[in-house]
């Protein structure tokens, strides 16, 4: 990456590391990060039997997702280059477009597009293996804290 | 004319009976271990603090995606139960009450208001509107304060058909 510092290098490839690690919920859903350049994130998750919403179809529940897409989303902030040295979720919508398929895994990408001195502006997609459609996509606004220096 | 009063254990069985009916069914309530409390039609859904549901070890908090699903499943439980009580109340006479489909969120909109700290949380939902084909649902989510919400969200459902 040529616009990015070599503190904002060392950063992103902590977050690759060491984010999911640190995050007890992420674990226990069994996220795991494929992607991390500036400002975007790629977290997948496998599909779990303990995840399902809709006992009838065997559809992961929309939280599971949730949970994924806020994962991402503070991955996205955490990696932008004038980010951050932690983040909180002020607000996240979530639009559901279709069932995941029960069985694959989920995969959601986020891009910090925005950064103000106080805010950053998240979007994200949430695929399964089918991904010319995407399962949900997601609006976000989180907090920047500023390192402490 | 009246009919004799049933007796209160048999009202209070059924509607445990019901309520348990539709949310031991969804294995990602069990998972976050999410409770409801039943008061007559009122519900609250409770999430006993566990270490897995932690997003940020150094504070610690709750994680965000924990608060979402919380909120998004006491919206479900509340719309499915307030939509099936009269279905509920008309089988006194026979235990058998078979829940509809879930219904399934189309939007979900949360608010995080302020952190949620490394204990039990609380959260109610009211339906706003409820109509044949969707649904909108506001949730409020609490820990120590009623009045002070560390969470709250919107959503939009559509219903399960009617017959299924």
């Amino acid at each position: 990456m040529d616009d990015v510092s070599d503190d904002a290098s060392a950063r992103i490839a902590r977050i690759a590391k060491n984010f999911i690690a640190v995050l007890p919920h992420a674990q226990a859903l069994g996220m795991e990060i494929s992607e991390v350049t500036a400002g975007r994130a790629v977290i997948g998750m496998d599909y779990n039997e303990r995840f399902i919403g809709d006992p009838e179809t065997g559809v992961i529940h929309g939280g599971a997702v949730s949970a994924l897409m806020d994962t991402c989303g503070g991955a996205a902030v955490m990696s932008h280059p004038t980010a951050a040295g932690g983040t909180a979720t002020l607000d996240l919508r979530i639009d559901y477009m279709r069932p995941a398929t029960p069985g694959q895994r989920i995969t959601a990408t986020a891009v910090c597009y925005h950064v103000t001195r106080s805010v950053a502006f998240v979007r994200a997609t949430a695929m399964d293996e089918d991904e010319t459609r995407p399962v949900a996509t997601a609006t976000g606004a989180f907090t920047i804290e500023r390192a402490k220096s | 004319m009246s009919r004799k009063p049933e007796p209160v254990q048999v009202i209070k069985q059924r509607r445990d009976a019901a309520l348990e009916q539709l949310v031991g069914a969804v294995p990602y309530i069990q998972f976050l271990g999410v409770k409801f409390d039943r008061r007559g039609d009122e519900l609250t859904g409770v999430l006993p603090f566990a270490d897995a549901l932690v997003g940020n070890p150094m504070l610690p908090a709750l994680h965000g995606g924990v608060t979402a699903a919380f909120l998004e499943i006491t919206a479900i439980i509340q719309l499915s139960w307030a939509t099936q009580w009269d279905d509920i109340e008309s089988h006194s006479d026979t235990p058998d009450f078979k829940p509809r489909s879930l219904p399934k969120t189309i939007d979900f909109t949360v608010d995080y208001l302020r952190s949620g700290l490394p204990r039990d949380a609380y959260a109610r939902a009211r339906v706003n509107r409820s109509g044949r084909r969707y649904a909108s649902v506001h949730v409020e989510a609490w820990q120590d304060n009623r009045a002070r919400l560390f969470a709250q969200a919107t959503g939009h459902f559509l219903m399960p058909p009617r017959d299924g």
